[in-house]
């Protein structure tokens, strides 16, 4: 298996966390910061993933530009949990190495995403800083792999269904594809999270949406 | 074969539903069964972006009944939300839910759901985690 390095994009994350109003979480949020500072990831399966098939439209994608910046928004918060999370020294070796899969296809899903935003003439949502998303997402208060697995199951199914919901607004069926090509990685990313979990296979059709 | 995980979710599912019944004593406008079903909607539909507590791509909804529209402190909505204006009544989230471009144009919210049950559900949710008015 091919693996690259990569660097931590945001070197200054304890700086930021002074930046946190509540000073009652600051120490936690702290705490999992430097849990998180003090291993590197190692390895990013961002580029074991060949790029999806270019949309070569993009004046079509023009209207659909703010449909791709919430859902841009969503894969930045993805890739952040993951990474925070996968750096904090509570996942186990064959963890880490799916949860690095799966943060690898957000990133390709965010790199898609980010190029059509431009291509269409816009700026691309910029990612949050790790000490919002460390509070966004109540990180701080994640104390075991569990935890972790469980959080990454609920993001992951909220996100799959959040494409799926946001395909009636798209204009263009092109793009409508593409949502639904990346739903379906949140879906496999779910059933992993949810089978590792010890969750149930739901008994009910229509799981996402 | 159920894994200690599971075990330990299934009963934080089990507490969470006798705490959401118990509350509902407090609230009796508001059906349990609509809350309960509701709140599985809500994990369904709005978990991807919202969380209760913490703003996300989204707003927290911790009391979003009878809050002034738009107005979560420190959260940056977009200029179409901002002009709607007024508080969010469960008759103004039926709106909102039934088509998020319909009702502010350009916001950054993208979903219609056309079932009118399950907007009933997801606002007796939303009801029940906002102050009582």
């Amino acid at each position: 298996m091919r693996v690259c390095r990569c660097s931590d994009p945001h070197p200054g994350a304890l700086e930021m966390i002074m930046d946190i109003q509540d000073p009652s979480m600051a120490g936690n949020r702290r705490a999992f910061l430097q849990r998180a500072g003090a291993l590197t990831l190692g390895a990013s399966a961002a580029g074991l993933f060949a790029d999806r098939p270019a949309i070569a439209a993009p004046p079509k994608f023009r209207s659909d530009v703010g449909v791709i910046q919430t859902a841009l928004a969503l894969e930045h918060e993805g890739i952040a949990a993951y990474r925070l999370a996968g750096k904090s020294g509570l996942l186990s070796k064959g963890t880490l190495e799916v949860a690095t899969i799966f943060m690898g296809h957000h990133e390709v899903h965010r790199d898609s995403l980010a190029k059509l935003v431009s291509q269409a003439g816009a700026k691309p949502v910029e990612p949050k800083s790790d000490a919002q998303y460390v509070a966004d997402l109540n990180l701080a208060s994640l104390k075991s792999e569990k935890d972790v697995v469980a959080l990454a199951t609920t993001l992951e199914h909220g996100a799959a269904s959040a494409y799926i919901g946001q395909i009636s607004a798209i204009r263009d069926p092109k793009l409508a594809n593409l949502f639904a090509s990346i739903s379906a990685d949140e879906a496999l990313h779910w059933t992993a999270l949810n089978a590792a979990g010890g969750g149930q296979i739901p008994k009910s059709a229509y799981v996402f949406g | 074969m159920r894994t200690p995980l599971g075990w330990t979710l299934q009963l934080v599912g089990g507490a969470s539903a006798v705490l959401l019944a118990a509350s509902m004593h407090a609230r009796p406008s508001i059906a349990v069964d609509d809350v309960a079903a509701g709140q599985m909607l809500y994990q369904g539909k709005c978990t991807g972006c919202h969380s209760v507590d913490t703003d996300r791509i989204g707003p927290r909804h911790r009391d979003v009944v009878g809050r002034k529209v738009a107005t979560v402190p420190g959260f940056n909505y977009s200029p179409a939300l901002k002009k709607v204006g007024g508080v969010w009544t469960p008759a103004r989230l039926d709106q909102w839910l039934s088509g998020t471009q319909k009702m502010a144009p350009g916001s950054r919210m993208y979903i219609e759901i056309d079932d009118p049950t399950q907007r009933r559900q997801l606002i007796a949710y939303l009801k029940s985690i906002s102050k009582p008015h």
